[in-house]
């Protein structure tokens, strides 16, 4: 007897799932024309392959996905591509995607298939190949391509392989009459799974509800090292991350995936899917699809052509116009309403309930939150449904991200519950893509701040460049005429070899003065470097440019209390001097310039930062 | 084909709110029977007077916010705080003190916070609170003598006339104080044999409020089953109230033993009735244990060292107080995280 966890929470609703359990999974027909979207699962749509007016065969591949993650799309039938175009598609917001559209011939005449006799000969990655060519994609929940689930990161080694078939949501029997009838091929397909990541363990969940699938599992599995868990009913132990504390007791992190704690779930549908595009080289063209609620006569599980239209389907399954007042693409609890029946199914349409007003009645309106805590006592995920129903209605999102909305899975148990009938899920998806449009927002406003803070930089660099060139250039010039006047006043000098001592003293001074001028053109690059970190950086090094300020002003007077000795000495060496202290004038003021800016900027920049 | 549009999920089966607390009020109707049997008319008088005031206070002042009259009228939120407040009030309590008291939880305590759901105090402990301070004597004289209905109690009109005058001289014959009152005075200066020689006391714990107790430890039992109420704030609280008589008050000849605490005065309707309002009270599971714990501690407390013998009252109100900073911090650890996230957002988290 495997051993068996409880989850938290959870409800008990009415299952009617009576209804479309009566008869065996009968054909759905040949519709007048076959609407096949592009995009049927996460990740990328598909390109078509083909063109209007192409003539295709059954299984033939008219879509593919050449970039990025995605599953190519098959011919279900053998027909003609009438048009490449935009067509309702099942999306709980009723929009249009681009569709296929195929004429069936009525020949059903399939393209040359390629099975495998054994695939344990071939490489797994071989084998994952195959199954990505066959279209294949999730076919319970969101649809997530089928290889790349079956490829686990590296360094994450799936120890427990999980086939759900525990199918919890009121209404939908599709597993249940898949698992009935075709027990062998979901174990061949699981077998399969289980050759590619070779698991420890290989079990089925099963909820109890459903005996005759028990049985037949049993008995296909017999002799394989399956194992049948049968799970107590219980809404939704059909998710995967409650499935996998039923069986394992283990909780899949947060933000996490099932393989970071070695487990993997597929669905029954799923393992058919692989079992034909490995043993029989069949794409995925077909599944089985539940047709039920009380506005149709003939309830019922019907193996379905992808991309069949779902009026199409509601005519075989006597459609009582008067009756239908809802219609429901899933089940009770997480489907969503379709605007018109004209929207085809598509690999993960597990069922269609046609509604009375009866049957699924309006909501009462909604009343005041009593903190009756209902909600949290049903909540599978252990959150505070009611908190979060505040703050998400408050549009306090940091406070219901904070109770981790995002690890609210929509089960709807919580609303289900609600006494005040609030319709609580509601609120949460309202919250949630709330959070997601800030995100962008923000996003985006980050990127268009930092594209700014570049560009102004980038300018100012340039001017400091500039600066820079100029500056060079001016005290190439004034070093060039110093010297020519050195040269000048050298041939003096030779001239009026008496005044000997005079000369000697007029060099050394010479020398000194290109040195302070060297000192000083190394101090100023050394400002030119601080202004272009200063122009840089958000905050210009006042302290620095001070300091340059003080060194040039202090120089300055160095140099006039000289010129003024010089004067008094009635020395030849006064014109020189004379120079030097109108160069050094002019530093101190560039300094005090450079300093001036620098406050000014660093003034902008402090508003700048208020007013941002 | 006009088809309908919903948001999932389509299939709802909850009880409503009105039929929440129609069942809070059928259960507390066997402790309306054990009162009625054991104190006379006083109780039952007290719930229809209380309840029609509930409604009426309850459909001006609604009518006065502008709100749907009829659709709130129907919650029967206002219909049960009546009846709690018919329940604690004392039996022959007079027909004003009975109306300010409602008047007070329905237009003060819940309509002016914003109404149902709303209201951060249990609207029936604050009109409780607030006539026992505001008329300490008529809120301590006017409990019935326990006795059989058929034996010592006034007759049907005998009590209607009573709370109509209002009159607390008239009762003097039908009156005493309640047990948990007459024990705490006199056993300071009497040995617990002597004051339990006190007729108040009977045979048992307290003659007809142990079966009163008894009689709402059933109703709330069903509220637990029909998990209209959850069992964490009564067991707490009662285990808080038991834990600190087991620690404090074990000597009977100095203190009231446990079995009085427990089955005596208010202590079943406060614990599984007025304790589990959901609108005031904690609301994850650790929450309403710290919650009922409080209350459990605070009733012990108020009874054995407080100035005031009506303890349920106060300690509820005071708890909450608490039920903001208590919701704070302790949430549930949600699926797949190691440790719940404790406290309101800040810095550095999510």
């Amino acid at each position: 007897m495997t051993q068996l966890w409880d989850f938290s929470g959870g409800i008990h609703p009415a299952e009617n799932k009576h209804l479309s359990t009566s008869r065996p999974i009968t054909g759905a027909g040949l519709p007048e024309v076959l609407v096949l979207p592009l995009q049927q699962h996460i990740g990328e749509p598909a390109e078509a392959c083909v063109a209007v007016g192409d003539r295709v065969l059954k299984g033939q591949k008219i879509a593919d996905v050449t970039g990025g993650m995605g599953v190519p799309v098959h011919a279900p039938t053998s027909g003609t591509i009438e048009s490449v175009s935009l067509q309702p598609v099942p999306h709980p917001s009723g929009m249009s995607d681009w569709c296929i559209t195929l004429k069936p011939d009525g020949k059903d005449e399939w393209a040359p298939l390629n099975p495998v006799t054994n695939y344990r000969d071939l490489d797994r990655e071989t084998v994952l190949e195959r199954i990505r060519d066959a279209g294949i994609s999730g076919m319970g929940g969101a649809g997530f391509p089928t290889n790349i689930k079956l490829r686990p990161p590296r360094d994450r080694k799936v120890n427990t392989l999980i086939l759900n078939g525990a199918e919890c949501e009121p209404y939908i029997t599709a597993d249940d009459m898949s698992m009935r009838e075709n027990a062998g091929e979901i174990i061949a397909g699981l077998r399969i799974m289980a050759w590619i990541l070779r698991p420890e363990r290989v079990v089925i969940g099963i909820e109890d509800n459903k005996p005759e699938a028990i049985s037949a599992l049993r008995k296909a599995a017999d002799g394989t090292q399956t194992e049948i868990a049968v799970i107590p009913t219980k809404y939704p132990s059909g998710g995967e991350k409650q499935l996998i504390q039923v069986l394992t007791g283990m909780e899949v992190p947060s933000g996490g995936i099932p393989a970071d704690i070695g487990v993997m779930c597929q669905n029954v549908g799923t393992a058919i899917a692989v079992s034909a595009a490995i043993h029989r080289g069949e794409p995925l063209i077909s599944r089985v699809t539940t047709i039920t609620g009380y506005a149709v006569t003939d309830p019922g599980n019907f193996e379905v052509l992808i991309g069949t239209p779902i009026d199409h389907l509601l005519a075989q399954a006597g459609q009582e116009n008067s009756k239908l007042h809802r219609l429901v693409l899933g089940g009770p609890m997480m489907g969503y309403t379709l605007e018109t029946p004209a929207v085809p199914v598509v690999k993960t349409t597990n069922c269609v309930i046609a509604a009375t007003a009866t049957e699924l009645p309006e909501p009462a309106p909604e009343q005041p939150c009593i903190r009756c805590s209902m909600c949290a006592e049903a909540c599978p995920m252990e959150l505070l449904p009611q908190q979060l129903f505040w703050y998400s209605k408050a549009g306090e999102f940091d406070k219901a991200e904070h109770l981790n909305l995002f690890d609210c899975i929509e089960c709807g148990a919580c609303s289900y519950v609600c006494p005040s009938s609030i319709p609580l899920v509601q609120y949460y998806r309202a919250a949630k893509g709330e959070i997601r449009v800030q995100q962008a927002e923000q996003l985006k406003a980050d990127r268009a701040r930092e594209r700014f803070e570049a560009r102004q930089a980038r300018l100012e660099r340039e001017q400091q460049e500039k600066e820079q060139r100029r500056k060079e250039r001016a005290k190439a010039a004034a070093e060039a005429q110093a010297r020519k006047q050195a040269e000048a006043e050298k041939a003096d000098a030779e001239g009026q070899p008496a005044n000997d001592r005079a000369a000697k003293a007029a060099l050394v001074q010479e020398a000194l003065a290109r040195k302070k001028a060297k000192g000083q053109q190394q101090a100023e690059t050394n400002a030119g470097a601080a202004e272009t970190k200063a122009a840089s950086e958000p905050a210009p090094d006042i302290d620095a440019l001070e300091k340059q300020l003080a060194q040039a002003t202090a120089k300055l007077n160095t140099m006039q209390s000289m010129l003024e000795d010089a004067r008094a000495e009635s020395a030849d060496n006064v014109e020189k001097l004379e120079r030097a202290v109108t160069k050094n004038h002019d530093r101190v003021k560039r300094a005090e310039e450079a300093l001036a800016e620098a406050r000014q900027s660093v003034a902008a920049t402090d508003t700048q930062t208020t007013d941002s | 084909m006009a088809l309908a549009q919903q948001s999932s999920p389509h299939a709802r089966n909850a009880r409503s709110t009105s039929q929440v607390m129609l069942w809070v009020i059928l259960a507390a109707l066997p402790g309306l029977l054990a009162l009625t049997l054991f104190f006379g008319w006083g109780n039952l008088v007290n719930v229809v007077w209380c309840i029609a005031v509930a409604l009426a206070a309850e459909a001006a002042i609604l009518k006065l916010r502008k709100r749907p009259v009829a659709f709130f009228l129907k919650d029967n939120t206002a219909a049960v705080t009546g009846l709690l407040l018919g329940l604690s009030l004392p039996q022959f309590a007079p027909w004003w003190v009975s109306a300010v008291a409602v008047i007070a939880a329905i237009v003060m305590a819940k309509q002016l916070y914003g109404g149902l759901g709303s209201n951060p105090f249990n609207p029936a402990m604050v009109g409780y609170a607030l006539v026992l301070i505001s008329f300490p004597v008529a809120m301590t004289t006017n409990w019935a003598q326990p006795g059989l209905l058929w034996e010592t109690a006034p007759g049907f009109g005998d009590t209607l006339s009573m709370i109509a005058s209002g009159q607390q001289t008239a009762v003097d014959a039908f009156t005493m104080a309640t047990p948990l009152d007459e024990y705490k005075h006199k056993i300071t200066t009497h040995t617990a044999a002597e004051v339990l020689a006190h007729p108040t006391f009977g045979d048992g714990v307290a003659r007809g409020w142990e079966w009163v107790n008894a009689a709402f430890l059933v109703g709330g039992l069903v509220l637990v089953g029909l998990k209209i109420i959850t069992w964490h704030i009564p067991v707490s609280m009662l285990a808080g109230l038991a834990i600190m008589s087991l620690a404090f008050g074990s000597n009977a000849d100095l203190y009231a033993p446990l079995s009085m605490h427990l089955l005596a005065g208010g202590t079943m309707l406060g614990a599984f009735f007025i304790a589990t309002d959901p609108v005031s009270a904690a609301s994850s599971h650790q929450g309403k244990l710290i919650y009922g714990a409080g209350i459990g501690i605070l009733i012990y407390l108020i009874r054995t060292w407080g100035a005031y013998p009506d303890a349920v009252a106060f300690s509820v109100l005071l708890m909450n107080f608490a039920v903001p900073f208590i919701d704070h911090y302790t949430p549930p650890r949600t699926y797949g995280h190691h440790k719940p996230r404790r406290g309101i957002p800040g810095k550095g988290q999510g």
